[in-house]
């Protein structure tokens, strides 16, 4: 899997309350998630498809919601890059298909910039200079790889 | 051989296993409460599987918007409630019953050696009875709910001992905070935590619960006590099953923190959980609400010792209590405890998680601040715009009393 789209900096700790604040997790209707997504810390928060959100450490950390990866996914969000993730929000990401990868880029990219990701070479390639990620297990990439962990069962079956 | 975390999670995947292996272990109990599980169902049925693995397994309370507060909530708690019955889900504990990790203790499915997955970050609080308690997200409890198995990466841990007895107006909330200064919030992410050292052996059961319900607010995995016989006089009479306790091996841990239990009531400020100061530092700042409930403070034990500085006091700023359960708020009832705090100008709420993930009843308007007995601080946690400080009950009653965070030590 590739992605290359427009960078969104955020800093250490970006929480699950901030990526969708509680109040509005009470709806089956995945769309409406993606209109609030990062309305806690950034109410400028508008990506085109196929952005990415670069981010330091413990992104998501917090609440178990699943809807904070859904809310980046259906903003229209490609791949979140952070140099390390809290663990459920992992989990939950790889679950809903919103594909995620560790990587110490965040010194070196700035808002706007043009980041481009390579899932199966592990690599994340910001104005031309490589650098490298952590790769995802096979069967993890096998998940995100059919769309997440519903689809992967699915098909399984 | 292994940490406790190991030994359980060996256990449950039939192999021996180390920090860092994969593996796919058999899950005793699955939690989902009333907000989770409405995702959590709907990967169910996306999934295409008819029938829940174990449907005597799978337990389902109502806290997080219960009673619902608008008819989209109520809603999907009908449908909720409609395919649990459909489903022969008997564990389905409706409006009023208390707090999700409260009523897996109360109820006896939080048991030593087990695996127990909530659909809830602070499900780590099983812990506290010796068991491997953690949180996912709603589709991995659907895989759950199909497959009654889910695969973990077996984390290392970390050594926490405290030792030594707590001063006047410290309690288990005050010690949890002080680790969390120093751990951080992400110094224990994808790690577990074990505690150990006589100030834990001399907690009650509720101020175990507190300390492993905030493991989360570290990153952890899970946070877990070894069970001894205070564990196990909680559990007699009162376990759902037979169960047999697991203990550390010769363990290894990736790293060791001690710390002595000689420490002033501990706040966390805004709007990080890590960001606590001792009482002295953030005395006299102003609060328009103080809030003594949540998984984290919501026990009998939390509202007696709120109750010992309001007594015969009045508060000064909108005080709400919300009692973790049906069962403690039966006891408060009956001890009197409730009177006291009625007497003294307190609102007691329903059972529930109430405005802890800023849902319903005492959400908080922007430009103000809130001294509170949960476990997150996060902005706009209680409201966009509010300002939430964390502390244990006893300071939460002492800062009611004067209307700007107070010492509890004074009234004591």
């Amino acid at each position: 899997m590739k992605f290359r789209g427009k960078a969104w900096k955020y800093g250490d700790n970006v929480d699950t309350d901030v990526i969708i604040p509680g109040k509005y997790l009470r709806t089956a209707d995945f769309k409406t998630f993606g209109d609030h997504a990062m309305e806690g810390i950034d109410p400028r928060f508008k990506p085109e498809q196929g952005d990415i959100i670069v981010a330091g450490n413990n992104f998501g950390c917090g609440s178990s919601r699943e809807q904070a990866p859904l809310a980046l996914k259906y903003a229209g969000i490609s791949c979140v890059v952070a140099k390390s993730f809290a663990r459920i929000f992992f989990r939950n990401a790889i679950n809903v298909g919103l594909p995620i990868v560790e990587a110490d880029v965040f010194d070196a990219i700035q808002k706007g910039d043009i980041v481009e990701v390579d899932l199966d070479r592990g690599l994340v390639t910001i104005g031309g200079k490589e650098y490298t990620s952590t790769k995802l297990p096979e069967f993890l990439q096998d998940i995100l790889n059919s769309g997440g962990l519903v689809a992967y069962r699915r098909a399984k079956k | 051989m292994g940490t406790i975390t190991e030994e359980i999670l060996g256990r449950a995947s039939g192999k021996k296993a180390h920090a860092g292996d994969f593996i796919i272990a058999r899950v005793d109990y699955a939690m989902s409460h009333d907000g989770t599980s409405v995702l959590a169902v709907k990967a169910f049925k996306d999934m295409l599987v008819e029938k829940v693995w174990d449907p005597g397994r799978i337990i389902i309370p109502f806290d997080h918007l219960a009673p619902a507060n608008n008819e989209t909530t109520a809603l999907l708690q009908k449908e909720l409630r409609e395919w649990a019955a459909a489903q022969k889900i008997s564990h389905l504990y409706d409006v009023g019953e208390g707090i999700c990790h409260q009523v897996m203790a109360e109820k006896g499915f939080a048991l030593p050696g087990k695996v127990i997955v909530g659909a809830d970050s602070h499900s780590c609080t099983y812990g506290a009875f010796g068991a491997f308690g953690t949180g996912v997200g709603a589709t991995d409890m659907a895989e759950i709910y199909a497959s009654g198995k889910l695969w973990f990466r077996v984390p290392e841990t970390i050594e926490v001992t405290v030792d030594g007895r707590f001063p006047k107006g410290v309690t288990a909330k005050d010690i949890t905070l002080r680790i969390i200064k120093d751990i951080k919030t992400d110094g224990a992410a994808y790690k577990a935590l074990e505690f150990y050292g006589t100030t834990i052996e001399a907690m009650s059961m509720s101020g175990r619960m507190t300390l492993c319900n905030m493991a989360i607010e570290m990153g952890a995995k899970a946070g877990i006590v070894p069970p001894d016989a205070k564990t196990g006089a909680y559990l007699k009479d009162r376990s759902a099953e037979p169960y047999s306790p697991v203990i550390a091996n010769d363990p290894t841990y990736c790293d060791s923190y001690h710390f002595d239990s000689n420490i002033s009531p501990q706040v966390a400020c805004p709007i990080d959980v890590d960001n606590v100061h001792d009482i002295e530092e953030v005395e006299g700042t102003h609060v328009d609400q103080v809030l003594i409930g949540s998984c984290t403070n919501g026990r009998l034990e939390d509202l007696e010792s709120a109750a010992s500085i309001l007594k015969g006091r009045k508060v000064k700023c909108r005080t709400l209590v919300i009692p973790a359960s049906r069962s403690v708020m039966l006891e408060a009832v009956n001890s009197g405890i409730a009177a006291t705090l009625l007497s003294a100008g307190a609102t007691i709420c329903n059972p529930g998680c109430g405005p802890c993930l800023g849902g319903h009843m005492g959400v908080m308007a922007e430009g103000e601040a809130c001294m509170s007995t949960t476990n997150r601080n996060f902005k706009g946690r209680m409201g966009k715009g509010a300002d939430v400080y964390l502390g244990s009950p006893l300071t939460a009653a002492a800062t009611a009393v004067e209307g700007k965070i107070a010492d509890p030590r004074r009234y004591l």
